[in-house]
């Protein structure tokens, strides 16, 4: 094993380690979620959704569960002083960016795996289409993840921490959804889901991964300095 | 950056301003389609262009400051950004009076070039909150460069993604090869973009001027009270009240 996959394996551990007993982020992502989801079926005042509306509603439900994770994900290195114990650490600093992107990925996994269920029983009357979403789902989960952990890792060393990440964020994702519920909205039709322009929508959500996944990579060194 | 040239800078300016506004009323003909209205085309299109154009600038500023740590690069990348700015706002306010005057709405959704205009635009004034929310200088500036930078990155890929996923109703003016322009308005839009384009470089000759010569007076200030403090009888609090009036009397 190299050093940097030590390294890696060490963080990621960590933090699933600290999810695991502490439980502060994922529980109040899954909580977030399906709270919205009733107030959403009141706000539109529909029992069942499909299409763009049904899609609409996942992916704006996601994101802002996906900001309260992405609020935390460095507050234990700043807290704790993990921050000063990675500068010591001979390793490449990018493993830091990677471990934490991963972990986000990881959050973000588990709360589609309880909610998006949560959400079929709730409103959605055809099923079939949640299969296909998934490949839907891990790519928008690699953007959120290396977008979040960057924009993380910028404001949490600021004054307005909680503040800035959603300001930071919505923006930038903007190209990210635009693309997640393209693709989700014929999935989840009623009449089955269709793959119109499934193909063209998944090409740009993995160009928009590779994008942030290369400019995290290249500018994290520089977030990591003191 | 001196302030030297920046007088013939904003004549010049001024003088390809005029020139383009004088060419816009005087000379290029009406559109067939939506006549005097579209006139406004030539101050729109060039400042989102200038606009656009001074972002990326901003990134590319803020890439070599992390290269080199140089701080002018930082403050070059700082005022490029504020200036795209307001540019920006000029855009989005010229935008909604064509929209309106051409489609009958100050805001038309499915338009995907306003649409990401303005994406990028909030995008961007998110940078002062950004970059004032860090105290500490070095890593303020070295933040902000990274801020630039991934939202330079940003700017392309959100006008393609907006752009695949509304309708194209926009008037693609330069999409059709061989030239949907004529001429005589594609002169005319190139004197304006010119203007435009003079008139960001006199105003970011200006603010950086303006940021140097603060930046030397309170250098000096500073020099002056040590040396206040180093000769006098005065408390360190009073220095500086004592030593400004006297500079302005001299």
């Amino acid at each position: 094993m190299t050093p940097s996959r030590q390294a890696f394996m060490a963080v990621v551990g960590k933090d699933l380690r600290i999810e695991l007993r502490t439980m502060r982020s994922l529980p109040a992502m899954v909580l977030f979620a399906v709270t919205t989801f009733i107030i959403f079926r009141f706000g539109l005042d529909r029992t069942a959704l499909s299409g763009s509306l049904a899609s609409g509603v996942v992916w704006t439900t996601l994101l802002f569960a996906a900001v309260l994770g992405i609020n935390r994900i460095f507050l234990a290195e700043r807290e704790e002083g993990g921050f000063d114990a990675f500068r010591l650490a001979p390793v490449d600093r990018a493993v830091l960016f990677a471990a934490k992107a991963a972990v986000l990925f990881l959050y973000l996994a588990v709360l589609e795996l309880i909610v998006i269920p949560v959400f079929a029983v709730f409103f959605l009357q055809e099923w079939s289409g949640l299969l296909p979403l998934i490949v839907i789902l891990m790519a928008t989960n690699l953007g959120f993840a290396a977008l979040g952990t960057l924009i993380s890792s910028m404001a949490v060393n600021s004054r307005a921490r909680d503040l800035l990440v959603p300001l930071l964020l919505l923006p930038l994702v903007v190209p990210l959804m635009i693309a997640a519920t393209s693709a989700t909205a014929p999935l989840l039709d009623v009449g089955g889901p269709s793959y119109d322009k499934f193909g063209t929508w998944l090409l740009v959500l993995g160009l928009y991964d590779g994008i942030f996944c290369l400019v995290g990579y290249a500018v994290f060194d520089f977030l990591l300095e003191d | 950056m001196s302030g030297r040239g920046l007088k013939q800078l904003s004549i010049l300016t001024a003088l390809v301003l005029i020139a383009g506004f004088a060419l816009v009323f005087f000379w290029v003909p009406m559109d067939a389609d939506q006549g005097f209205k579209q006139k406004i085309f030539y101050l729109h299109v060039p400042l989102a262009i200038v606009a656009l154009c001074g972002f990326i600038a901003g990134g590319v500023e803020g890439f070599r400051h992390l290269r080199s740590g140089d701080r002018r690069h930082d403050a070059n990348s700082y005022v490029f950004i504020h200036l795209s700015v307001v540019f920006g706002v000029a855009t989005l306010i010229t935008g909604c009076l064509w929209a309106k005057a051409s489609w009958g709405h100050f805001w038309v959704w499915d338009e995907p070039t306003l649409v990401s205009f303005l994406i990028v635009f909030l995008l961007y004034c998110t940078y002062y909150p950004f970059r004032y929310a860090i105290e500490d200088r070095d890593r303020q500036a070295r933040y902000a460069s990274v801020f630039a930078i991934m939202a330079g990155a940003f700017v392309p890929l959100n006008f393609m993604a907006v752009r695949m996923a509304e309708s194209l109703i926009h008037p693609r003016v330069f999409a059709t090869s061989g030239g949907g322009l004529p001429g005589s308005m594609m002169f005319t839009f190139l004197v304006c973009l010119v203007g435009v384009a003079l008139l960001w470089v006199t105003l970011v000759k200006l603010e950086l001027l303006g940021k140097q010569t603060s930046g030397q007076v309170s250098k000096l200030r500073r020099a002056l009270e040590a040396q206040g403090f180093g000769g006098g009888e005065e408390t360190s609090g009073t220095v500086g009240r004592r030593i400004a009036p006297n500079l302005e009397a001299q």
